[in-house]
């Protein structure tokens, strides 16, 4: 088999952004011709990928390297590279694999929009940038990548920018994705200062390898923290605000103002994902500190601990969600969570597993609801919704996979595997059974609300308009899901307990571990406790109404009104941190007005009153020397210009006289 | 009267005629004439005073007068061609109403 060469890495993310370049000036009436720009660059892409990986894969243990100078300054160099190993070429094939199914079913969903060619230019755009973040071999270069995927995430968010709520949802993300950056951003400086390298792998002198790592760990800094730990906990914040971890979620959930192949793409498979990634590839550097028994804390275990919050968290809210996109945007919440938490407890290979079946099903589940809003006329409120399964047979069918996949239905689908590695590498931690107990409540709380979500949308009767005329997707969005839903069914087989294929592949040092029996047993329990739970009060007596209350908000109203309000989070930032910065920026209005507006005030009158003093001389004394000496020489000019008659007769004339005068004059000085 | 005087009485003569063509006729063409004229009274000077002069075995005169001559060729076809544009301006060459060129 052929194999990409590490020098032409660049040509991977390259295509999509040189789509992204070329879409941006093709003539806006021919949409056509950008989407099919956009799904070429990217399919391209994908070929390239796989012979990427097919390289990888030939020899996991050895990683190929390419680095490049960036620029020099003073002594050093910035060097830039590209980095082909099995994580970063395997999740490129899949944001590769799933965005082409995105784009196809883009096509449909925004045939109608006049800006359709913008929303493919941005998309391209986005692939290209995700794709450099994930073989980038320099964490300079993956920061870049990161910051444009970030632009990218902003721009499709605000894709309906005219309406406020989507303008404002894209701001929300961008400044809280910022808050986490900045961490992130802090922690290369230290790396760079500490190490004086930004590439991962460079021949032993990469940060993450072993004399980097011993270093960074050998030291301490404030606390008592290991440096490492510092730095660690640093690129964490990054991850955590772009992978909507607990307290930086907020904006995750708003993003779905966007279109919906946006969510599925950027806010639920790929982009959301990077953090997770930025934590596996990182991941020597994070557990460099569980060397030392007297560390205050562990960067892994601050990571375990975020990610079983925000898994907790995350399902919560998501069963008092009425929202079909919302819903799920807090189930990707929660199973973001759920990766963060497989990394911290060691498994980032269970991590990356539960992140590729994740991507695909999520993505599945999202254009699902796409396909149910596009169907439904944008009706996206699962109360009015109902009684679809008829009306749209192949979305309810793959819609069903998804939410099987997702609930983690046992043996079949591949999220029952991959939240199954995820609990033993979590029941196996040595610090803590909590996090483990937690993942075990947030897999109940995720079989019941998407038996609750199905059930509401696609079984009993239509209880809206929209649902009542709801019509099947054309086949441009029904495809992409059939594809999706028979990847979210057969990547679980790439990672059994049995076969471990993937985590080998990505950890040449993984040993698979006997003994989950037990455990898988308790797990299966608790999905089937959650399904039943669910399908007892929302499927089998489906709600007559749109304005019937919530079963839950009638045995619990207070705990389901709570959830509901998403445990007022953006209550309490707007009450804490928007208030806080309202005042700065009242009090730095009110310095502006004041004081510094006087200073400016003062300034310009003086300028205006020196202007007057300069005026007054000019006219009064300098004009009039200036006005006489240019009127003398007016006068003179127009007594010469009367000599000059314009009668050549007169001229030859005066030449003939002046001939005269000058003989007679000669022969009298002659006779004298 | 000795050879030389008489030439110069001559181109005297020639020099007065051409000179009061210049300045009473009005044609333009005719003004040119009597350039010409005074042109070649002042060429017979040079020829006359070298026929008669110190030297006239030297072709200092000649040289002098062929110089001259095409110089007067040049400035006759200037001065015809000026005429030229001065009829195309006012349909006649009556140089009294050339008076554009008053200050």
């Amino acid at each position: 088999m052929m194999h990409l060469p590490v020098q032409l890495t660049w040509l991977i993310p390259t295509l999509p952004a040189a789509a992204a370049a070329v879409i941006a000036v093709v003539p806006a009436r021919r949409p056509g011709l950008g989407a099919g720009l956009a799904l070429a660059a990217l399919a391209g892409s994908l070929i390239l990928a796989v012979l990427a990986l097919g390289g990888a894969l030939a020899d996991p243990a050895t990683r190929l390297t390419h680095t490049f100078t960036w620029f020099a300054v003073g002594h050093g160099a910035i060097r830039l590279g590209w980095l082909l190993d099995p994580l970063g070429t395997l999740l490129a094939v899949m944001v590769a694999a799933v965005g082409l199914l995105i784009f196809t079913f883009s096509l449909g969903y925004l045939r109608e929009d006049p800006r359709a060619k913008q929303f493919f230019c941005f998309l391209s755009l986005f692939a290209g940038a995700m794709l450099g973040l994930l073989l980038a071999n320099s964490l300079l270069l993956l920061f870049v990548c990161w910051e444009l995927v970030g632009l990218a995430s902003y721009l499709l968010i605000g894709f309906w920018f005219q309406r406020p709520a989507a303008a404002q949802a894209a701001r929300k993300a961008f400044i809280t994705t910022r808050i986490g950056d900045l961490g992130l951003l802090l922690g290369l400086v230290w790396l760079q200062d500490a190490t004086g390298t930004l590439l991962l792998f460079d021949g032993g002198r990469g940060v993450l390898e072993a004399e980097a790592l011993s270093t960074l760990a050998g030291a301490t800094t404030v606390g008592g923290l290991a440096v490492s730990t510092a730095i660690g906990l640093l690129l964490f914040c990054g991850a955590a605000g772009k992978s909507g971890q607990v307290p930086l979620h907020v904006w995750l959930p708003d993003a779905m103002e966007g279109p919906t192949p946006v969510s599925a793409l950027i806010h639920a498979a790929t982009m959301v994902a990077a953090g997770v990634f930025l934590v596996a590839r990182v991941f020597p550097l994070l557990a460099a500190d569980l060397a030392l028994p007297l560390a205050p804390v562990h960067a892994l275990s601050v990571v375990a601990a975020v990610g079983a919050v925000t898994s907790l968290f995350g399902a919560a809210v998501a069963v008092a969600q009425d929202d079909i996109k919302r819903v799920l945007a807090f189930s990707t919440v929660s199973q973001l969570g759920y990766m963060m938490l497989a990394a911290g407890t060691g498994a980032w290979t269970a991590a990356i597993f539960h992140l590729l079946t994740h991507a695909c099903f999520k993505a599945l589940l999202f254009l699902g609801a796409g396909s149910v809003i596009h169907a439904t006329h944008h009706e996206q409120d699962i109360r009015r919704l109902g009684g679809l399964r008829e009306r749209l047979p192949v979305t309810g069918a793959t819609f069903a996979v998804g939410m099987m996949a997702l609930a983690g239905v046992p043996f079949l689908f591949s999220g029952f595997w991959s939240k199954e590695a995820i609990l033993h590498a979590a029941h196996g931690w040595a610090v803590s059974q909590l996090p483990f107990l937690v993942a075990l409540a947030a897999v109940a709380l995720t079989a019941f609300y998407m038996t609750r979500l199905l059930a509401e949308v696609f079984a009993g009767a239509p209880r809206g308009h929209g649902a009542e005329t709801a019509h099947e997707s054309p086949a441009v969005m029904t495809i992409p899901l059939v594809v999706l839903a028979i990847a979210s069914v057969s990547l679980g087989f790439l990672g059994t307990p049995w076969w471990p294929w993937l985590q080998r592949t990505l950890d040449p040092t993984f040993k698979a571990e006997a003994g989950g029996a037990g455990l898988m047993a308790v797990s299966i329990a608790l999905v089937a406790t959650g399904i039943l739970a669910g399908w007892t009060r929302y499927g089998r007596h489906p709600r007559s109404d749109a304005r019937a209350p919530d079963p839950l908000a009638r045995s619990v109203p207070r705990l389901h009104g709570a959830l509901a309000a998403r445990l007022g989070c953006d209550e309490l930032y707007a009450a804490t941190l928007g208030r806080l910065n309202a005042a700065l920026a009242a009090a730095a209005s009110a310095l502006d007005r004041s004081v510094w507006d006087g200073c400016v005030r003062f300034l310009a009158r003086l300028g205006v009153y020196a202007g007057i003093v300069s005026r007054e001389t000019d006219e009064k004394a300098l004009n009039g020397g200036f006005n006489a000496a240019g009127d003398g020489l007016r006068a003179s000019g127009r007594a010469y210009a009367r000599t000059q008659t314009g009668d050549a007769h007169g001229y030859v004339w005066m030449l003939a006289a002046g001939f005269v005068l000058l003989a007679l004059g000669a022969l009298l000085g002659e006779a004298r | 009267m000795s050879p030389l005087q008489a030439c110069l009485v001559f181109s005297a003569a020639l020099f007065s005629l051409g000179l009061i063509a210049v300045l009473v006729r009005s044609n333009a063409i005719l003004v040119l004439l009597g350039v010409e004229l005074m042109l070649n009274a002042a060429n017979l000077n040079f020829i006359a005073f070298w026929r008669y002069g110190p030297t006239p075995a030297e072709g200092h005169g000649v040289v002098f007068v062929v110089f001259a001559l095409a110089v007067a060729a040049a400035e006759a076809a200037v001065g015809l061609a000026l005429v030229i544009a001065l009829h195309r301006h006012q349909r006649n060459v009556h140089l009294g109403d050339a008076r554009r060129l008053h200050g």
